[in-house]
């Protein structure tokens, strides 16, 4: 049988000495052509339109832009932890047997992820109309307005509103991990909460870190709806500046530019975060290949 | 083969039951088993073996009937003719009496070989590292895998993952060891590996609950094979008299579908 298929006069089997023409992307190249026509328009019309270059430079490094940028960067780091922290906390109740603590956390996802941020920032910052004074009777007490300074308002509100998303993406962490390392925690007499913290959680963060790299960049910009009760981010700063001297996008284009520099910083860093987290996962994906094979 | 008799039983179970909504799992099963007896659970899949094995460590909930290990009964404190449920925590506190090996071995897969076993007794029984190391490191070498302490179970074969997951079971010294299925998962060339470390801890005089499907290793190493169909014990004694003359029409079928 063999015989007769090679002694047949079929196609010429032995490619090895011809060489291999790579593909030419016609399409590629002048699609490109065309985009580059298009940008060099759009930074030719900024370059003659109304815009004075001048004042963007001389206002990007303004002590207030600065000050402002600091104070961005203080709130985005400050909300984050405390979104985290109460994400992690009401991930952990709402998976809870204990019917109460579920309730709550509920409770606390559906308000906060239910009504919008501005509306809850507001709700903070004015407080005081509500409670003229915090504390507890006869023991302590404290003046509203006095403790819910903008900066504290501002934190209260995005820190409690990025609890109420984190608590949703660690929930789906630990629902990731499979339900048998929770059984093997459980028998070598490991409690729940044990398990949790020493075998789930670890686990769990390869899913939860990429999200939540993700809300950190969003929360940079976030903290500028800040500005509507008077907490002196960058935008908020950089608005006090035009209205003084009229400079309205030459100001804004300071802000944007200083956000996409920190979100770009950050995009970077969540790169290397991401790799780092994924590494257990490859190394399984690579192991299960060479499994299949073998 | 003699098993040592000591003051009562290891394991006593009474008339446990089982429900998974409408479906009976267990239906009035009870067994005896006494200090360092080797028992090998059979049967179809579905037939209430795992459950039941799951129950012994409160795995699963006890719909009815109760558990003694050495004595102790399982999931409850008495107080005068009442019970009470335990906390987590000392449900956790009595789990310590048995080592569990799961079919899909369940290694934890951000720890290292050795990790895994010294996190039992560092983490839960609160001992020294440097002593739980070398505990580990013993074991390690007697499931013979000492030299891949730094591997994590990624990086390790099926085989070689169950046999630490038996060193990990081991390293909380348990009273009794129960195996579910631990060699179902696995490619048949790997079968052996773990099933000679069994046969080295049956003979080291472990009390041990076996369900499995290997009538090979229950006939040599089994001083008592129990038949379980439907939730319930068909027919339990010893490995020559279950596996070669049942008495029972359904384990004749059961034991020709498998060695065909």
């Amino acid at each position: 049988m063999r015989d007769t298929v090679t002694s047949t006069a079929g196609p010429d089997y032995d490619i090895g000495k011809l060489s291999i023409v790579k593909p030419r992307h016609y399409g590629r190249w002048l699609a490109a052509a065309a985009i580059l026509v298009i940008l060099l328009f759009i930074v030719k019309a900024f370059a003659d339109g109304q815009i004075a270059w001048k004042v963007v430079g001389q206002f990007f490094t303004a002590p207030a832009i600065l000050t402002g940028l600091v104070n961005t960067i203080i709130m985005t780091a400050c909300a984050m932890l405390l979104g985290i922290t109460l994400g992690v906390l009401f991930a952990v109740m709402v998976m809870s047997p204990n019917p109460v603590l579920k309730g709550v956390a509920v409770l606390y996802i559906w308000f906060f992820r239910g009504t919008p941020l501005i509306l809850q920032l507001l709700l903070w910052f004015n407080l005081a109309l509500v409670f003229p004074r915090i504390g507890i009777p006869d023991v302590f007490s404290i003046r509203t307005v006095e403790l819910i300074t903008p900066f504290v308002a501002t934190l209260l509100g995005l820190g409690i509103n990025q609890g109420a998303y984190t608590a949703e993406v660690v929930r789906s962490g630990i629902l990731s991990v499979d339900s048998g390392q929770t059984e093997a925690a459980s028998s070598i007499g490991m409690t729940r909460l044990t398990a949790l913290r020493r075998i789930v959680m670890p686990q769990a963060m390869r899913v939860i870190i990429p999200p939540v790299g993700n809300e950190v960049i969003s929360m940079v910009k976030l903290t500028s709806i800040a500005s509507v009760i008077q907490y002196s981010e960058i935008l908020r700063n950089a608005q006090t500046i035009y209205y003084a001297n009229n400079y309205v996008i030459e100001m804004l284009f300071v802000a944007a530019i200083w956000y996409l520099a920190v979100v770009t910083v950050l995009s970077i860093g969540q790169h290397f975060l991401e790799r780092y987290f994924g590494k257990g996962q490859r190394k399984a994906v690579q192991t299960e290949r060479t499994g299949a094979l073998a | 083969m003699s098993v040592a008799m000591q003051n009562g039983p290891m394991l006593v179970a009474r008339n446990l039951k089982k429900t998974f909504g409408s479906f009976t799992a267990l239906e009035d099963v009870s067994l005896d088993i006494n200090h360092g007896e080797v028992l090998c659970i059979i049967g179809p899949s579905g037939s209430g073996k795992s459950t039941f094995l799951r129950c012994l460590n409160q795995l699963e909930r006890i719909d009815g009937g109760a558990v003694w290990i050495d004595g102790e009964l399982i999931g409850y404190r008495r107080s005068g003719d009442r019970l009470y449920p335990l906390s987590d925590a000392e449900v956790a506190r009595q789990r310590l009496a048995t080592g569990m090996v799961f079919q899909r071995f369940n290694l934890f897969q951000h720890m290292t070989a050795l990790q895994n076993i010294i996190e039992g007794p560092v983490t839960v029984q609160r001992r020294r590292r440097a002593e739980a190391v070398d505990e580990a490191m013993t074991l390690l070498e007697r499931v013979g895998l000492a030299d891949k302490r730094d591997a994590y179970p990624a990086q390790l074969s099926g085989g070689q993952q169950q046999r630490v997951a038996i060193a990990r079971a081991l390293a909380m010294k348990p009273k009794l060891m129960l195996f579910d299925e631990p060699t179902s998962a696995l490619d048949p060339e790997l079968v052996g590996e773990v099933l000679n470390v069994m046969r080295g801890l049956a003979g080291s005089g472990m009390t041990m609950i076996v369900v499995t499907h290997e009538l090979g290793f229950a006939r040599e190493v089994a001083h008592r094979v129990v038949f379980m169909d439907r939730g319930g014990i068909v027919e339990a004694g010893p490995p020559q008299q279950i596996l070669s003359s049942p008495q029972q029409a359904r384990t004749r079928e059961f034991i020709a579908a498998v060695l065909n």
